[in-house]
């Protein structure tokens, strides 16, 4: 069999004790409805059988392209969205099988901070409101004392206490961002889920925010899933990343190792489309570039999501989906290729020529 | 050598001051809405004669004049300020007497107007699914329903239980509420069906808000501009309900005035008394749109991007 000769050991997801969230065979199915009987005729696999575990005071990347299913990943572990399957816990209490009135209490441990800071601030409340209203709802505090706390937030976050009696569309994005911040840590949360928090944002605004929510981690001891696509700001923020491709998860590993050794063939391209801040780098070094699109969540591939895009794949990767195995301390793949090579990553920029493309030759 | 001093309890963050000044601004937006301040004055002017007419010095108003011989008396004749209706009770007197009646039938209808429709269509556009189809099904229902007959045939009904031939005030209010909200509950799901989608509801549930919170404290205040335009709309529509209701026998009944009745009434001395109809048809115009440019200064007011 082929995993007896795999130098990969397959992976126990078991509850750790300094693991804050575990997230075990997690599926989310949108249910498609078609016709006058609305009978249902398929499902959108965002999430599709994905483990993670993220520790106290970590902060977890999660990165794919757009219809990766890492936004619904999110939202699915704080339960936003129900799932369709699996097991999320969180300090080990399984959060799915909660009640309505238990997920809401439990809301003052686990919060979110959205993508599009213009849409996720209640256009017709002022920023105090949109701050101190957690505080109200989960009997914080009140009166006098929930005052001196939005002001305490506001300044937290890098606002003044003047701020909140404006209303959202008087500030800038990044000030927006802020408050959107500020309202998730009112409660004192433990863990937050960020949507893509800076990928809205200019870039120059962009690094302060990241800047805040490093400073936020080390004060508050808060624990991050951080979601996005801009592999550099994960970098910058993440101490693991995990690197999803239509609903399911490719890679995990930590954030250097992964960076500068990493195994999955996607994981190679992704990392290849990094711009390096050098013109001589930038036109010397080749660059993978994929064909084709990201299959449709629908219909996904057979075997490995990635085999109708991977530069190395094989007739088994058409059949067999890839278990996710470990390949070192903390770096897990789950990719037949580098299984059968003895978890050597696949050098891309060799084999299938229609993969590759010339780096520009200087003139 | 210089020793600085911190204050006792360290750099504690006070409250700062003007958190507690007018946080919302308004009462301040609506000041300088010229039209909305002028109708709001004229509503004030209403309301408070109407409540006043017990001591000012008018006539009875369902008294008749002894000079009265069959038509209307002009105005300013036998004492009568605008004269006299077709059996010869002072007009004035009676427009004023029918104003209490036709603006309390207004405001209470149209609040319960706004409050079913409000509500019913809050709780279908929030909730979607088979809660919103069946609300909408009962709003198609009662849409579809053309007014007149349901309204004759619901108040044979009433009239039938109780011993009076007219309705009460009380059930006329019920009438005309119960029977105008389905198109504001249309309004108001379509509001909900695009608010609930919005990025702030999520963010809103994320916090753990209760669904009530959601729909009232977050969504309500974001559909509020059609809800006041079609309130204000309303007001005109309910003081001419119950004038049909009156013209029909139904309504307030004479020798009780309102103005739809008096309007109703006045229409057989059109050609030669024409005054009797102009002056209920006036007041009734000049509350519409009084009411209508404080709506419209309300709807301003209460949208914080309107500076």
């Amino acid at each position: 069999m082929s995993t007896m000769s795999a130098p990969g050991v397959p992976v126990e997801p078991a509850v750790g004790e300094d693991d804050l969230v575990v997230v075990r065979d997690l599926y989310k199915y949108f249910p498609i409805h078609a016709g006058v009987l609305s009978r249902h005729v398929g499902d959108v696999k965002a999430v599709d059988g994905i483990d993670f575990s993220i520790k106290r005071g970590e902060t977890l990347g999660l990165v794919g392209e757009s219809g990766s299913g890492k936004t619904t990943a999110g939202r699915v572990v704080l339960r936003l969205l129900p799932a369709t399957k699996g097991e999320v816990f969180f300090e080990g209490r399984n959060i799915l099988e909660l009640g309505r009135e238990e997920i809401r209490k439990l809301r003052k441990e686990m919060q979110i901070i959205f993508q599009d800071p213009y849409a996720s601030l209640n256009p017709r409340m002022t920023v105090g409101d949109i701050i101190g209203e957690p505080l109200a709802i989960h009997h914080l505090a009140r009166g006098k004392e929930a005052e001196t706390r939005v002001q305490e937030l506001l300044r937290l976050v890098g606002l003044q206490p003047y701020h909140a009696n404006r209303y959202p569309h008087e500030f800038s994005g990044g000030q927006r961002q802020r408050v959107g911040i500020a309202r998730a840590l009112a409660v004192n949360p433990k863990f937050i889920v960020a949507d893509e928090p800076v990928s809205a944002l200019d870039v120059s605004i962009q690094a302060q925010v990241v800047n805040l929510l490093q400073d936020l981690q080390e004060q508050l001891g808060l624990t991050y899933l951080f979601i996005a696509h801009d592999l550099s700001v994960v970098r910058h923020i993440s101490d693991r990343v995990a690197v999803m491709y239509v609903g399911k998860i490719m890679e995990i590993a930590d954030r250097d190792d992964l960076y500068k050794n990493p195994l999955h063939p996607y994981t190679i391209a992704l990392l290849s489309a990094i711009p390096i801040p050098d013109p001589k780098v930038e036109q010397r070094r080749r660059r993978i570039i994929l064909t084709g699109d990201i299959p449709s969540p629908v219909n996904p591939p057979s075997g490995c999501r990635f085999h109708t895009r991977c530069p190395v794949a094989f007739d088994r990767c058409k059949v067999e989906i890839p278990a996710m195995l470990t390949y070192g301390p903390s770096h897990q793949a789950a990719c037949h290729w580098v299984e059968e090579h003895d978890g050597e990553a696949p050098d891309l920029t060799k084999g299938r020529v229609e993969a590759v493309v010339e780096p520009k030759t200087p003139s | 050598m210089a020793t600085t001093t911190l204050p006792p309890g360290g750099l504690a963050i006070t409250a700062d001051d003007d958190f507690q000044l007018e946080r919302h601004g308004v009462w301040k937006r609506l000041r300088r809405h010229k039209p909305a301040i002028v109708g709001a004055f004229v509503i004030a002017f209403m309301v408070l004669i109407a409540a006043l007419a017990h001591v000012l010095p008018l006539h009875d108003p369902n008294a008749i004049d002894n000079a009265w011989s069959g038509t209307p008396l002009a105005p300013g004749v036998a004492g009568h300020f605008l004269g006299t209706d077709e059996v010869g009770r002072d007009l004035l007197a009676r427009l004023i007497y029918g104003a209490q009646i036709s603006l309390t039938v207004a405001l209470f209808a149209v609040i319960m107007e706004l409050t079913i429709g409000t509500v019913v269509g809050a709780i279908a556009g929030y909730y979607g699914g088979w809660v919103d189809y069946w609300l909408m099904r009962l709003t198609d229902v009662f849409l579809s329903i053309p007014l007149l007959p349901l309204l004759l045939v619901l108040t044979a009904i009433v009239s039938a239980t109780s011993t009076k031939a007219a309705l009460n005030f009380g059930t006329i209010v019920i009438i005309i509420g119960g029977l105008s909200w389905p198109s504001l509950a249309r309004l108001v799901r379509a509001s909900f069906l695009s608010l609930r989608e919005k990025e702030f509801t999520e963010a809103a549930r994320a916090l753990g808000n209760r669904d009530g919170r959601i729909i009232f404290r977050h969504l309500l205040p974001n559909a509020v501009a059609p809800i006041i335009v079609q309130g204000t709309l309303e007001i005109a529509n309910v003081i001419i309900l119950e004038s049909t209701l009156s013209f029909l026998g139904f309504g307030i009944q004479p020798p009780t005035a309102s103005w739809g009745n008096m309007l109703a009434n006045a229409q057989s001395n059109m050609s030669n008394a024409p005054w009797v109809a102009i002056l209920p048809g006036l007041c009734i115009l000049v509350t519409v749109l009084a009411v209508n440019y404080l709506g419209d200064g309300m709807r301003d007011a209460l949208d914080p991007k309107l500076k």
